[in-house]
């Protein structure tokens, strides 16, 4: 009888089982089916694709001075259409000489995010309660000026993709503790609570953007006694903010519904108040569960901010519609602002879905099959 | 315990200021609340050559935004003192109506409509308009009686688009309208081909031709189908304002009149003539203003004419002739009554 | 004595420490904030459009609205009032959306099932379609499909032609329009018939395989008897159709279908747009059901498209429908997006025009937003009645 007394050594595959043939017939010629679908797809990237990169890249025109040596037979994307006025794509009617100030409020974010995306960094939560709650008013102090002899520049100066931003993250900023409210309110026990907080919820989540935003911006007056006197920018992030609150509150109630009921009832039998239960045992454990809600949801604000446009705000998006593309000297490059627009904008939410993507695969391990 | 003494003390804070904001603000005047704020809130378009558009720099021009720079200056003795508010043509009326704008001064046609059920009073007319056409010139045609099923590019909620279907109605032709929702939309469309003909005011056809790639290849057609006095508007119910934006605007067209100009306001202030004295002083009190009134609009924005020239006349781009505009003396129907 | 026995038994806590109690004022004090709040807000509305001169009411509905609109279901003119604006509007809502729910789940899917292909370029052109259009806000996508690609159609007089009856220009779509004849009627009873054969067949095809075991190609029999059944009738009954097809007279066709191109950019736009998270949704539907399903169902000799159709997609249903609701309820509140193209929809012809002819923002506005509301809830409870009919299916 043979024992062997030490393991084998494994074979190479067979020759047909490996190899860049062995990969295209597995994966792209398995069968009659998939031959035919591969020669489409093929033909379809061959139609697409080169056009694309002709007119964004090699034709393309980076630097011109004027509209004239942009245009001719051969000539691809006019990018110098954006360059040439690319402070107000950025900063909209803010004064140049002032750029630095949105610059150093951006730096700072930037500087004081990084830390966060670290596992080992200390004190994550004392930093992370500083740019939720204190860097809004560095912030707003920087970009707005009247204080410490900076000149006040009023927002219906501010534009471009700054206003972008500015909006997206006040908007996410504050509908996140309204709308963790507004979870717990429609998980509650109470009915009254409760039927608010239903009513609340889903009136913001049936109605459209584009109504809230006709509503916050010449309409509010209309319903208080006078002096609302705020900015039209404050009224339309009212509006916003009230709108994504729902959203937020739906992604929290699925943190929320998602723990298990012994850890509510652990937090009972400890003697914790309703409130202290909350924020020290059960939402702890649910923020950290929807952050890939949290994010998507923010996606989905950030795209949706291109809407203030319908009221006279001037953020990227109609910066480059209506400011750039109004501009008598520069006509016809409609198609380079916005596919600028949609490229920032895409870079953006893409960046942000990848992160969302990566934090749901770490939070998965362990709780998959 | 505690928690429920907070909270009935808040519901008692939150009814009192809200009692007390509803007493002290029914008194409150949209002139003393413009003086309060120290700005006047004004309402243009979003972009329109020669009305009210921001240029690279975000600063307003046109001859609306220069309407407010006058009232401004009026009311406030600082022409700068104005906060423009871009709106589009369907939001416009909403925020004048609920107090978002104290005037607005966005090419807006005088109707009675508008006056009578819409709660706003129109305080004079600042340029006088008629609807005409914009077409291409390939079409070959010389009359809007040659454009029988037509398409037609439109600005949503305007007169132009309910005189346009009178028009073609009570000339047995067919259309279709394509709305958009601003000028600057209905121009993109014309000349993507999206439409035959593209219908405004006269002034904004011109305003809106070189916004075209190629401005020669589109001709405005001869005919003009309606009347469209634009100017001022405000809120009814507040007669002192309604009055303040009336008489600034009076004020303006006077002082053409008169011969009084940004330049030579100053000397004029000593003129011996008694007309020119009563539009350099001594009036404003009556309206609940400054003395100096219709000196500061006329030495800070200037007067009618030279509004008119610097926008859209002959020192503009847009090149419009006086025509109807010039002032009643000189051919034209502009004619503001006395200031007396 | 007596101390130790008063430690022991709990005392009662004072009224204001209950919960019940607390839980009872609470929301009282919620409620009447939030009464007082409302009430203040109606009040002082009807205060100020009271102070300055706004009209109220719903008496504008019936006055008339002077303005066409382009697209109408309805027959709609000058002339109509400003309640048949809105009901043109909200039809053309209604349509927009329905249009989109169906071309986005149609793409959704296909897009979905591309995504987990064993074919790697297939696979990888649908995660690069997915991450390409879900990452762009759709305001923009619709000005892209309308101005860009709009533009590069060709004008009326040299339009691109099919047959000489359809037609596309930059003006739109344009498809010989059907015009009944007298005896279309007996077409008619036949595909009702044939409709109704069909039914029948496929229970007794059902009924039969389950008995026997023995497949039966319903299929191909039902397409059979719905097509040759009514096209015998309709040639028997001397083929009583004609089509009026468009022509061009003077600037424009006319005559036939017209489909504007606002509809189509806007159609285009929103299903492209909200078929990338169907497809994620499909996905992520099919990917949870177990592996195991598809190896047994291969494994009891079904095929590949079977085990999709009959073992994977109906489990994956189940996962797929909540978030799919969630998404045709964005679809239908994005279709008021429309406005920035000029698709004569609820918010454009509704919120904007009548809007701005008769200044009555908060009666226009409330119905507006009771419009959309109503279509949400429509479409929620359609949904869960979906959800529990395919719940129900387990065995």
């Amino acid at each position: 009888m043979y024992v062997t007394d030490h393991i084998l050594p494994a074979l190479p595959a067979p020759s047909d089982s490996k190899g860049v043939l062995h990969w295209l017939k597995t994966n792209l010629f398995s069968s009659p089916i998939n031959i035919v679908l591969t020669l489409l797809g093929l033909l379809l990237v061959y139609k697409i694709l080169p056009p694309i990169i002709d007119w964004v890249f090699i034709n393309a025109t980076w630097t011109a001075d004027n509209s004239a040596e942009c245009k001719g037979e051969e000539k691809g994307a006019c990018w110098a259409f954006i360059s040439n006025r690319f402070g107000q794509v950025m900063y909209g009617f803010y004064p140049p000489e002032q750029f630095w100030r949105p610059n150093l409020a951006g730096i700072l974010l930037i500087l004081l995010t990084i830390p966060l995306f670290f596992e080992k960094t200390p004190k994550k939560v004392i930093l992370g309660g500083f740019v939720l709650v204190v860097f809004p008013f560095i912030a707003f102090v920087l970009i707005h000026g009247g204080y410490f002899g900076l000149s006040t520049i009023e927002t219906d100066k501010w534009g471009g993709l700054m206003l972008t931003l500015i909006i997206s993250f006040v908007g996410i900023l504050c509908a996140l503790p309204l709308g963790i409210i507004l979870a717990l309110g429609r998980r509650s026990n109470m009915p009254i609570v409760k039927s608010i907080c239903v009513i609340f919820i889903e009136f913001w989540r049936g109605v459209p953007l584009i109504t809230v935003l006709f509503m916050s911006s010449v309409m509010l007056p209309l319903f208080f006694s006078g002096g609302t006197d705020f900015d039209k920018l404050a009224r339309a992030m009212i509006g916003i903010i009230l709108f994504q609150s729902a959203y937020v509150a739906e992604v929290v109630r699925g943190g929320l519904q998602a723990i298990p009921k012994g850890q509510y009832e652990a937090a009972v039998a400890m003697g914790l108040s309703y409130w202290k239960s909350m924020f020290l045992i059960i939402l702890p454990q649910a923020l950290k569960l929807v952050i890939p809600g949290l994010v998507n949801t923010f996606i989905a604000l950030f795209k949706d901010t291109t809407l203030v446009l319908t009221i006279g705000l001037f953020d990227l998006l109609a910066i480059v519609e209506n400011v750039l593309g109004s501009d008598s000297a520069w006509l016809g490059f409609h198609t380079e602002g916005l596919v600028f627009a949609a490229f920032v904008f895409w870079m953006f939410c893409f960046a942000m879905s990848r992160y969302s993507m990566s934090l749901e695969r770490k939070l998965h391990t362990g709780h998959t099959h | 315990m505690k928690k429920r003494i907070l909270l009935g003390l808040a519901t008692v804070a939150l009814l009192s200021t809200a009692a007390y904001a509803e007493k002290s603000d029914k008194k409150m005047s949209t002139l003393d609340s413009v003086k309060k704020a120290g700005i006047l809130k004004c309402g243009v378009t979003t972009g329109l050559a020669g009305f009210s558009a921001a240029d690279k720099k975000g600063n307003w021009t046109g001859l609306d935004v220069d309407t407010c720079r006058g009232i401004a200056a009026a009311v406030l003795g600082d022409a700068t003192k104005v906060k423009f508010n871009p709106l589009t043509a369907k939001e416009r009326f909403t925020a004048l109506q609920s107090g978002e704008i104290d005037v607005l001064s966005r090419n807006t046609t005088w109707t009675l409509t508008r006056d009578a059920s819409l709660g706003l009073n129109f305080a004079g007319v600042n340029y006088y308009d008629g609807q005409g056409f914009l077409v291409s010139k390939k079409l070959g045609v010389k009359s809007v009686n040659d454009l029988d099923g037509a398409q037609v590019c439109i600005q949503a909620g305007t007169t132009t688009e309910l005189n346009l279907a009178d028009y073609f109605k009570s000339h047995n032709m067919k259309f279709k309208a394509i709305t958009f929702d601003t000028s600057d939309q209905t121009i993109k469309g014309f000349e993507a081909g999206r439409c035959d003909m593209l219908t405004s005011d006269q002034s904004q056809l011109y305003a809106l031709r070189i916004k075209l790639a190629k401005p020669e290849d589109a001709i405005v057609l001869p005919e003009v189908i309606s009347k469209e006095p634009l100017g001022p508007v405000v809120r009814q119910g507040d007669d002192q304002w309604f009055n303040i934006v009336k008489w600034s605007l009076n004020a303006m067209i006077n002082a053409e009149e008169l011969g009084v100009s940004k330049a030579n306001a100053k000397a004029m202030k000593k003129s011996k003539d008694p007309a020119i004295g009563r539009l350099m002083g001594g009036q404003g009190e009556k309206l609940g203003l400054s003395d100096d009134w219709s000196y500061n609009i006329i030495s800070q924005v200037g007067n009618y004419a030279e509004i008119f020239e610097a926008n859209v006349g002959k020192d503009s781009p847009l090149k419009i002739d006086r025509g109807l505009n010039a002032l009643w003396n000189k051919g034209g129907i502009m004619y503001a009554p006395p200031i007396r | 004595m007596n101390d130790s026995k008063n430690e022991l038994t709990p005392s009662k806590p004072p009224f204001w420490n209950n919960p019940k109690y607390r839980a009872l004022v609470f929301q009282v004090v919620l409620i009447s904030i939030v009464a007082y709040f409302l009430f203040s807000v109606i009040q002082n509305t009807l205060g100020n459009m009271e102070a300055r001169g706004i009209s109220t009411g719903f008496a504008f509905l019936s006055e008339t609205s002077g303005f066409d609109i382009l697209q109408k279901l309805i027959p709609y003119s000058s002339e109509s009032t400003y309640g048949d604006t809105f009901v043109v509007g909200l039809l053309n809502t209604l349509l927009i959306s329905a249009l989109g729910i169906v071309f986005a789940t149609i793409l959704g899917f296909i897009v979905g099932i591309a995504r987990l292909s064993n074919n790697w370029l297939i696979a990888k052109i649908a995660l690069v379609y997915i991450e390409i259009f879900r990452n762009i806000p759709l305001l923009i996508q619709m000005l892209f499909w309308y101005l860009v690609v709009l533009r590069a159609m060709p004008s009326a007089r040299d339009s691109f032609s099919l047959f000489d009856s359809f037609f596309l220009n930059v003006r739109g779509l344009y498809l010989p329009a059907p015009v009944l004849g007298d005896g279309f009627l007996y077409t008619s009873i036949a595909l009702i018939i044939a409709l109704v054969a069909v039914f029948v067949l496929k229970r007794w095809a059902k009924h039969r395989q389950e008995k026997t075991g023995k497949a039966f190609p319903t299929v191909w029999v039902s397409l059979g008897l719905l097509i040759l059944f009514p096209l015998f009738v309709f040639l028997m009954s001397g083929a009583p159709l004609s089509w009026e097809i468009p022509e061009l007279k003077g600037f424009n066709f006319q005559g036939g279908i017209t489909l504007i191109p606002e509809l189509f950019a806007l159609l285009l736009a929103i299903s492209i747009y909200t078929a990338t998270f169907i497809a994620e949704i499909v996905r992520s539907g099919i990917e949870a059901v177990n592996h195991g399903q598809t190896e047994a169902a291969l494994s009891v000799g079904l095929n590949r498209s079977q085990t999709l159709r009959l073992v994977v997609i109906p489990q994956a249903m189940r996962v797929i429908i909540p978030p799919m609701t969630s998404q045709y309820l964005n679809l239908a509140k994005n279709s008021s997006l429309a406005t920035a193209i000029g698709y004569p929809d609820i918010v454009s012809v509704f919120m904007g025009t009548t809007l701005n002819q008769t200044g009555q923002a908060v009666e226009i506005i409330a119905m507006t937003m009771a419009v959309y509301l109503v279509l949400s809830l429509t479409i929620s409870l359609f949904m869960n009645w979906y959800n529990a009919k395919m719940s129900l299916v387990e065995r």
